[in-house]
């Protein structure tokens, strides 16, 4: 079967900037794909070459296997979540939702009972005959989903979808898009920048940085094998040593990863380590800030060398370290991940 | 002395100060109350001077207004042959002119607020308002020339050998006449011409307000470019055609010297209004007669209202 989308070697410029500098990307049928990357990394970008607002300046993109880097949106048979919902101002919900059919000429007896259907799907039956200026932002969302649902397209794009909700909102969203599209069998891509929300809900993310994808993998493994310094720091988290302090603890100055929950903070004066010398690194800093999250604790520890390593321990004797403590950092050797 | 003098006077403004924070609304009252007066007295006032003329009526022997309230020549306006020719006949230029106006300038607005580049935009804003910055007279003594019997436009078509054109559309009855500048089509282009800035502004306004995702969801949603405009782009930008038109509209509706310049000598409310105020000194007629532009706007707002113009405001 062929990949729902393909990008070959696709460029995007403005003017001299280079928005998406040469990207690849095969995404599967059925998949739930993030886009991650902080803004104008080029992922957005991305999502609008595929709904064709933009043509690229070079390479191709691929539908089902079609060149479609020629067509305009309305030949494409994708559907597009936007930012702002983009829902019709003088529109009730139920003409927003069945535009898709009144465009292609559905008849209207069809429009109407296949968008109560779709506003059933997202549980908005009830506000039919609304404007969506009467609408909350959660409702507005779902909406523009049911909206963008109601034509059956291949693939649905969603712009960070779910920025403008507040979080518990948002955190049922995330479960709601998921069942969603777990039922339906559309390729979902989901634009955002919060890792967060693309480790929970993606089959595989694309970390995007500068134009370029960083790296394509499953969230576990851009989590746990990050394979640059840019993935490690956004996707992670993860404290980042390089240069001499890199040389110094491992005998090379390729840069490593080392993620929080895995850095250890011990008095000076505790002597009993709960690891061996030899599977640990060590290094001698000062506490200089305490942050507690509940679950876990995190502390920012300057190095005597001068770098700044978070810790973040669910000990609970993290929590009396006060700043200014000095202290002695430790990661087990197994939890460095090498970066390139 | 004067120290203590001038402590007072510091708690006096501060006292004030104080007062006025305390009481929000009389501060606005003060800080309104000059231009309402401008508005109420000056504004408004005169108009209501001029409208409560329109109740009077003239004696027709002595030529002198008689202030007794009667609706004498309001009924003059509406049953005399020759005024309601008047009337509809700068009603139904008024409805044309407005008409052309929204055609030409929609295109226009869209490419401005869509596609211009910033710097192309700023040139056609300054080009829709440069003549709107020149004299109005000389405006419409140019186009009397431009479209006389030997004018440029005549002899540009000659030379394109598109004479008969101009002679056919000049046959047309009613409309036509000897020449352009001596017909309605020539009074027409030049109140097209005229008001036309009046349109493009207050569409650009409304085109601005329409954000690009909207048309991007009609596209994404399969809808053709023209049906993104007919379903998407032309409803939001009603209540700009509804502004622009009512400017173009009343604009034409009141007009005496475009009709008096450019044109057949067919009679004009406006002309009407001048006319009575002036040579003929009826003053009652002439301000029965600038009621009619006032209903017949409020009429098309009534109707434009009620076709859901102003819904998306």
């Amino acid at each position: 079967m062929a990949a729902a989308i393909e990008f070959r070697n696709v460029a995007r410029n403005y003017g001299e900037v280079r928005a998406v500098d040469g990207v690849s990307l095969s995404i599967a049928q059925g998949e739930f794909f993030a886009m991650l990357g902080p803004s104008g990394s080029g992922k957005t970008t991305c999502l609008r070459l595929i709904a064709g607002f933009e043509a690229p300046d070079g390479g191709s993109i691929l539908l089902d296997g079609q060149d479609v880097t020629d067509r305009a949106p309305y030949e494409r048979d994708v559907n597009t979540v936007f930012q702002d919902y983009a829902l019709f101002p003088h529109m009730t919900v139920l003409q927003n939702v069945a535009y898709g059919l009144r465009v292609r000429k559905v008849p209207r007896d069809e429009q109407r009972r296949r968008a109560l259907e779709m506003l059933e799907l997202v549980k908005l039956s009830a506000l039919g005959d609304r404007r969506p200026s009467q609408l909350s932002g959660g409702q507005r969302q779902r909406v523009s989903l049911a909206r963008a649902l109601i034509n059956h397209p291949r693939v649905l794009l969603l712009d960070e979808p779910l920025g403008a909700l507040d979080l518990k909102l948002r955190e049922e969203m995330q479960i709601e898009l998921k069942n969603l599209q777990r039922r339906l069998g559309i390729t979902f891509v989901f634009v955002t920048h919060d890792q967060g929300e693309a480790l929970s809900m993606a089959d595989r993310v694309a970390v995007f940085n500068q134009g370029k994808i960083e790296q394509l993998d499953t969230p576990r493994a851009l989590y746990t094998q990050p394979i640059t310094t840019f993935v490690a720091r956004f996707v992670g988290g993860a404290n980042v040593i390089e240069g001499e302090l890199a040389q110094r603890l491992r005998g090379s100055p390729q840069p490593f990863a080392v993620r929080a929950e895995n850095v250890r903070l011990r008095k000076m004066d505790d002597t009993v380590s709960g690891q061996p010398e030899s599977q640990c690194t060590r290094c001698p800093g000062t506490v200089m800030d305490v942050q507690y999250h509940g679950a876990t604790t995190r502390c920012q520890v300057r190095l005597d060398s001068g770098e700044l390593v978070s810790a973040a321990s669910t000990d609970a004797d993290v929590a009396i370290l006060p700043a200014g403590a000095a202290v002695m950092v430790e990661w087990p050797h197994a939890a460095a991940v090498t970066l390139r | 002395m004067t120290a203590a003098v001038a402590s007072n006077a510091a708690g006096v403004f501060r006292r004030a100060a104080t007062f006025l924070y305390r009481r929000p609304n009389v501060y606005l009252a003060l800080l309104l109350i000059p231009p309402l007066l401008w508005f109420g007295t000056v504004y408004l006032g005169s108009l209501f001077a001029l409208l409560a003329n329109s109740f009077y009526a003239i004696d027709e022997f002595t030529a002198k207004i008689v202030y007794q309230p009667t609706l004498a020549t309001f009924k003059q306006v509406v049953t005399q042959p020759a005024h309601i020719d008047i009337i509809l006949r700068t009603l139904v230029m008024a409805v044309a002119v407005t008409i052309a106006c929204a055609i030409i300038a929609l295109p226009i607005a869209n490419y401005m607020v869509r596609y211009a580049s910033p710097r192309r935009k700023a040139l056609f804003y300054v080009g829709v308002m440069l003549p709107m910055w020149m004299s109005y007279l000389v405006k419409v003594y140019a186009w009397r020339l431009i479209l006389a019997k030997q004018g440029i436009l005549s002899w540009i078509l000659e030379s394109c050998g598109l004479q008969g054109v101009l002679d056919a559309v000049l046959g047309i009855p009613a409309i036509g006449g000897p020449s352009l500048s001596s017909s309605y089509i020539g009074m027409f282009i030049v109140f097209v011409y005229m008001w036309l800035p009046y349109m493009i502004l207050p569409l650009a306004a409304a085109l601005e307000r329409v954000p690009e995702s909207l048309l991007q969801a009609s596209a994404d949603l399969g809808a053709r470019p023209r049906q993104t405009f007919w379903n998407v782009v032309l409803p939001l930008v009603v209540p700009g055609l509804a502004a622009g038109s009512v400017f173009t509209f009343s604009l034409t509706l009141g007009d005496y010297i475009i009709p008096s310049v450019v044109g057949a000598p067919g009679y004009f409310i406006g002309m009407m209004v001048y006319q009575q105020q002036g040579t003929a000194g009826n003053i009652p007629l002439a301000a029965a007669f600038s009621v009619v532009p006032i209903v017949l706007i409020m009429i098309y707002l009534q109707l434009a209202k009620r076709a859901g113009a102003f819904d998306a405001l």
